[in-house]
């Protein structure tokens, strides 16, 4: 199976500080890959290699080769928009803008130059299908976003960005700020979405990540311990710092 | 020492509340024969007359449309460079040496007194560029003197906006204008009005620098370009408060109703807005 992102001795660092250190890892289109580690492992940076979040952090630099979907990162002639259009982004905290919910759904088309308006009506509709929303806010949609829930919220941000069609969908702990119901719902949700997308997923939650995920990836202090398929992870860890995490032993 | 602690309970709260009741009532008191002196002097010919060496003859007519006209040029010019400042600041530039040198000292102008920035805009808009004691020699060195509460205003509404929002909208392939024009500043433009507002109201409350550039002469003529020579409210009961005769008194207490009455809607609005946008976007 080709692989969808390829990343080879990728070196992290802030104000010259290594954050990722040699790291080599393959990932598999339309599967779940969890990447979870203890707090300040070098997970979270390492997703945002991946759709150049990282940018934004002054003193931080990249080496090593990683390719996402057939871009090249090092390329200095790099479009950063054209690639996040690609790598879509669910955050932490639910993070809609203060506008309508229509509007939140519609924007990355909108920016994309869509003008049509019965063709965003439509991608608006699937796109809170998709994400399981749509019964719920489907007669309020001018309403603001913010009057929704917090489990809403997040599911409106993932609809929000599988509006623009991405090849991968980038999470960042995404449930960690919600309740179980709400991270029931968005775990199913996230299952269902690997048909069509390649998820990358970053949780601080073991049982998540054997829950929901194909392969599993184990971050300690910047390095990447061991990667495979998550069954065999959790079941036979190759490395003993992988027990111990998986354990509850340390993290 | 139970009893010493009820007697400072007891004497610090009204003590407390007189003090804060010392502005509000010298400021009361001072409206109040402001009032008394000068409201029966408004009337329509008061506010259409031209100003006349006899003081029942003299109106407002000149000074409330100069006023007007510096309230206009002075926005139109300061707003579009100070809020960019602002945006930059937050937006653009890195925390290096010389950035911090520009914010320290933006903090600083907002503190020079104001008859500096008159001698600054007497040498150079009316002497440099050769304006002359006209409305845009006024309204750029008013703007000089509110840019920097504009430019705080600006950065403060856009640092309120959530890291997190810009992160949404870069994620999604937003590039930074699309990110700045959709997000940044719709979300931060009541902050942005509100400082706006407050500035515009001080500048038309200003005298001294307008003074230094010569606006102090007699006009007789409502100017009809930003050209044209011109005087304000303020300047004008300045004038009117140098006169002997007590009638002109009269005439200035009359000025100053216009003139705080201008200043409370403008503030009025101000507040308003700054409520409307807080219940609108919170995060």
């Amino acid at each position: 199976m080709n692989n969808i992102i390829q990343v080879d001795n990728l070196f992290v660092f802030y104000n010259n500080k290594p954050a990722l250190k040699n790291i080599s890892i393959n990932i598999s289109p339309n599967a779940i890959t969890a990447l979870i580690g203890p707090s300040g492992c070098g997970k979270s940076t390492f997703l945002r290699v991946l759709n150049k979040m990282n940018d934004f952090i002054e003193g931080c630099r990249m080496e090593g080769s990683v390719n996402v979907d057939g871009v090249n990162l090092n390329d200095s002639k790099l479009d950063v928009e054209t690639l996040r259009k690609k790598v879509g982004m669910v955050f932490q905290k639910p993070n809609p803008f203060p506008k309508s919910i229509f509007e939140n759904v519609a924007y990355g088309l909108k920016i994309q130059g869509f003008t049509d308006k019965k063709f965003i009506q439509e991608r608006v509709e699937e796109s809170l299908k998709q994400s399981y929303l749509w019964e719920e806010v489907k007669d309020n949609l001018s309403d603001s976003a913010l009057s929704l829930s917090g489990g809403q919220q997040q599911r409106l941000c993932i609809a929000r960005t599988i509006a623009i069609k991405p090849s991968i969908i980038l999470m960042d702990e995404p449930t960690s700020a919600l309740d179980p119901i709400s991270t029931a719902k968005i775990e199913e949700l996230i299952r269902s979405l690997k048909e069509k997308y390649t998820i990358v997923i970053v949780t601080h939650n073991m049982q998540q990540a054997s829950r929901i995920s194909d392969y599993t990836s184990f971050f300690y202090m910047g390095d990447l311990i061991e990667f495979g398929l998550t069954e065999q992870l959790f079941k036979n860890p190759k490395e003993k710092s992988t027990e111990n995490y998986i354990t509850g032993r340390f993290g | 020492m139970i009893r010493a602690k009820s007697y400072k309970e007891r004497f610090f709260e009204p003590f407390a509340l007189i003090c804060t009741f010392f502005g509000i009532i010298l400021l009361s008191i001072f409206i109040i024969n402001i009032l008394i002196d000068g409201l029966l002097r408004i009337d329509s010919e008061f506010l259409t007359n031209l100003p006349s060496r006899k003081a029942e003859k003299a109106g407002i007519l000149t000074a409330w449309t100069g006023s007007l006209w510096i309230m206009v040029s002075t926005a139109l010019v300061s707003i579009p460079v100070g809020v960019c400042a602002g945006i930059y600041m937050e937006e653009y530039s890195s925390k290096n040496k010389l950035n911090t040198l520009i914010e320290i000292n933006i903090a600083n102008l907002a503190g020079v007194p104001s008859i500096i920035y008159g001698l600054l805009g007497l040498e150079i808009f009316v002497r440099v560029f050769g304006l002359g004691n006209s409305v845009l020699a006024g309204s750029f060195t008013l703007s000089l003197l509110i840019l920097p509460i504009i430019i705080v205003a600006t950065r403060e509404s856009i640092k309120a906006i959530p890291r997190s929002i810009k992160d949404a909208s870069y994620a999604l392939g937003a590039t930074k204008w699309e990110t700045i024009t959709n997000h940044v500043l719709p979300y931060s433009v009541g902050g942005i009005l509100t400082g706006v507002i407050l500035a515009v109201s001080r500048a038309i409350g200003e005298t001294a620098p307008l003074i230094a550039i010569g606006a102090l002469a007699y006009v007789p003529f409502v100017a009809k370009s930003p050209l044209d020579e011109f005087t304000v409210l303020p300047i004008q009961i300045f004038n009117w408060t140098t006169r002997p005769q007590h009638a002109f008194l009269i005439n200035a207490a009359a000025a100053i109703i216009i003139l705080l009455v201008i200043t409370f809607i403008l503030n009025g609005i101000a507040v308003y807005l700054r409520n409307k946008w807080q219940k609108k976007v919170s995060y």
